[in-house]
């Protein structure tokens, strides 16, 4: 089949985007529960060395995901323990957690630097059309003709899309978002859901970032994550804490991060430096856009970013 | 079952101790990374601390790497006691020294106190400007300050990589991509062979502490970080506050820009800002946003940074084993907080009845 310049880019972009994805999919659920967490950032480079070092070491697709999926809700554990049972700022926390998972990521990527991951493992995450599906015109190609990584963030999605709006957890969950001190008085173990949201959403996190180092790049440098932990915390903002808006809004960024290189080819007189700028860019003015028509509708949770004390209600 | 009290009446000794504990519990954690490197984790602190402090050479080094951090740290916590979370302080330090590189690269001619006078006053209004711009929006439309100035930072690393690999690339680099160095008259005179920036941060440290704590300004500035309401009430003009203590906020951390390009680098290159704008941030917090106490956290972070680079060469231990440290240490301080604020009670049997769950 021949594949059109168009088809090619979109194609390009879900790929960019499935990152972004899993990482905003991972934010949605934590600032549902009341929590900012800061550290995506740190919490992907937690994934990519993680999901790095155990496919590089062990040549195993699987154990990779899971160990990637484990250090991302590592780094979210840390983040949990501060805001939820010791009550520390939101903000910071989350900065010290981006911290500490930038240095994690440099102390134990150092020695595999420029290594790239091993074919076996590359097979496993080679593309796998859909039956049917990857036969629909145009769109076939682009959406269902992926790796197997890009169907799981179809999948989780759906899982987070159901989990929010169809079931009484959901429902829960929105609850102690919005107003903790209600739904607390409505005995729901408010520390509970906190922690165990808080640790998926960083466990997809980890996810996001092995995507990057696993199937992206894929090898190791230590800056594959360059600053998309922070676009996807803006993303958040930008899909207004819905999941399915969330694949909209990842794969724009996806396209944008790649519009650069693919204008090359074109012989803009723009140099790469600008283009290189535009997810960055692009990231400001959706948030000047988020900010400016913020309906009722599209608020944040009322409670995020504001430690919950029950003594204090 | 326990539950969880307010506590008061914390003396400031007290409290100390309690930040001192939880320090060396994060170095005790940090080791387990150590371990991991099969290395002896007392060894390698020692080392660490005889190859930060060992000479007067390493000294010297500390202070150059601490004074970057400590004007930086200044400038964010303008920022933080206004509760306007400033992560953008790398961006400003490079657009600062972008600013001091221009002038320094288009007047090289011009007498050394002038020209380093107009170098650090457009470095200061750079680094001032570009931090005005999240403010703008903040200002009108409330917009997420964090993610804002976050942003711009890519944006300004950005800038400066078209710099020096397109648009200022010194032709007579022999095809290597660096601006060109600035002339000698840009260059920070030093004293006691350390560039003036040392007296810089003292003197700013003076000089902010008076004006956070006893001028109407910086009265102002911390009234509309506790209440923005309280200060409209007040009848203050929160927008304007805010804006003024932005410019201050972006114009010390350019100051601090022009200070490396100048007395540092000797010219502008991406790595001028060296994640000082990051670092600062947790130093501002450490410091609780007191001015004299970042130049002694600055000073101490970076004798952990030249530390770091000790151990490097002499154990082959990875140098952001440095980063791991600074977000152990502030992962413990921030959470001995809440033992300084908060006690754990246990409730007795009859009373838990009477009680929830």
């Amino acid at each position: 089949m021949n594949l059109t310049n168009l088809q090619l880019f979109l194609s390009a972009a879900v790929i960019a985007g499935t990152p972004l994805l899993f990482a905003t999919l991972g934010e949605i659920i934590t600032e549902k529960a009341g929590n900012l967490n800061l550290g995506i950032e740190g919490m992907m480079l937690m994934g990519a060395v993680v999901g790095f070092i155990t496919a590089y070491n062990q040549g195993n697709p699987i154990l990779a995901l899971i160990a990637a999926f484990l250090a991302g809700a590592f780094g979210s554990l840390i983040y949990a323990f501060l805001t939820v049972s010791l009550r520390v700022n939101h903000e910071v926390s989350g900065l010290a957690l981006t911290t500490f998972g930038t240095g994690f990521a440099g102390f134990l990527g150092q020695a595999y630097v420029g290594k790239v991951v091993p074919g076996n493992v590359r097979q496993a995450f080679g593309n796998i059309k859909i039956p049917l599906l990857g036969d629909i015109p145009f769109i076939g190609e682009i959406l269902f003709n992926k790796d197997p990584m890009v169907y799981l963030s179809y999948i989780v999605v759906i899982i987070i899309g159901i989990y929010l709006y169809r079931t009484r957890k959901g429902l829960n969950l929105k609850a102690i978002g919005e107003n903790p001190a209600a739904a607390d008085a409505a005995g729901i173990n408010i520390s509970l859901y906190k922690y165990v949201n808080i640790l998926i959403g960083g466990a997809l996190c980890g996810l996001g970032g092995a995507y990057l180092s696993l199937i992206y790049v894929p090898a190791w440098q230590e800056s594959v994550v360059a600053g998309r932990g922070w676009i996807a915390v803006a993303l958040v903002i930008f899909v207004t804490w819905n999941p399915y808006k969330a694949i909209a809004g990842a794969y724009l960024f996806g396209g944008l991060d790649i519009l650069g290189f693919r204008l090359q080819k074109f012989q803009l007189n723009i140099p790469q430096y600008f283009l290189d700028m535009l997810p960055y860019a692009a990231t400001i003015i959706i948030l000047v856009i988020a900010s400016v028509k913020r309906s009722k509708k599209n608020l944040p949770p009322q409670s995020m970013g504001i430690p919950y004390f029950r003594e204090n209600r | 079952m326990y539950r969880i009290a307010q506590k008061t009446g914390v003396s400031n000794k007290r409290a100390a101790l309690y930040r001192l504990i939880g320090i060396i519990g994060a170095l005790v954690v940090s080791s387990i990374f150590i371990l991991i490197a099969k290395k002896n984790p007392l060894q390698v602190y020692t080392s660490m601390i005889n190859g930060a402090f060992g000479s007067y050479h390493r000294i010297r080094s500390i202070i150059i790497k601490a004074i970057p951090l400590a004007i930086t740290s200044f400038g964010i916590s303008v920022a933080f006691k206004l509760r306007f979370w400033n992560i953008g302080g790398e961006g400003q330090i490079m657009m600062g020294a972008f600013g001091a590189a221009w002038v320094a690269l288009s007047f090289p001619d011009l007498s050394k106190p002038l020209l380093l006078l107009i170098m650090a006053l457009t470095g200061f209004v750079f680094g001032g400007l570009y931090a005005l711009i999240p403010a703008f929006f903040k200002g009108k439309f409330n917009t997420n300050e964090t993610l804002f100035t976050l942003m711009m930072n890519y944006i300004a690393i950005k800038w400066v990589t078209y710099l020096q690999y397109n648009a200022w690339k010194d032709p007579s680099g022999m095809g290597f991509p660096k601006i060109a160095d600035f002339s000698q008259n840009a260059w920070l005179p030093q004293v006691f062979g350390i560039h003036i920036g040392w007296i810089v941060t003292l003197v700013l440290a003076v000089v902010m502490h008076i004006f956070i704590k006893h001028s109407k300004k910086g009265y102002e500035i911390s009234v509309v970080g506790e209440s923005v309401n309280t200060a409209r009430y007040a009848g203050m003009n929160y927008k304007k506050i805010m804006l003024q203590a932005l410019f201050l906020s972006g114009g010390l951390c350019g100051l601090a820009g022009m200070i490396q390009a100048s007395g540092v680098g000797r010219t502008l290159s991406v790595t001028t800002s060296a994640g000082a704008g990051f670092t600062a941030i947790i130093i501002a917090w450490l410091s609780r946003l007191s001015m004299p106490v970042m130049v002694v956290v600055a000073f101490l972070f970076g004798a952990m940074v030249q530390g770091g680079v000790y151990i490097e060469t002499a154990y082959q231990i990875p140098q952001a084993v440095t980063s791991i440290i600074q977000g152990m240490i502030l992962f413990f301080v921030l959470g001995t907080e809440f033992f300084i604020r908060y006690k754990i009670v246990p409730i007795k049997k009859e009373q838990e009845q009477g009680g929830k769950e």
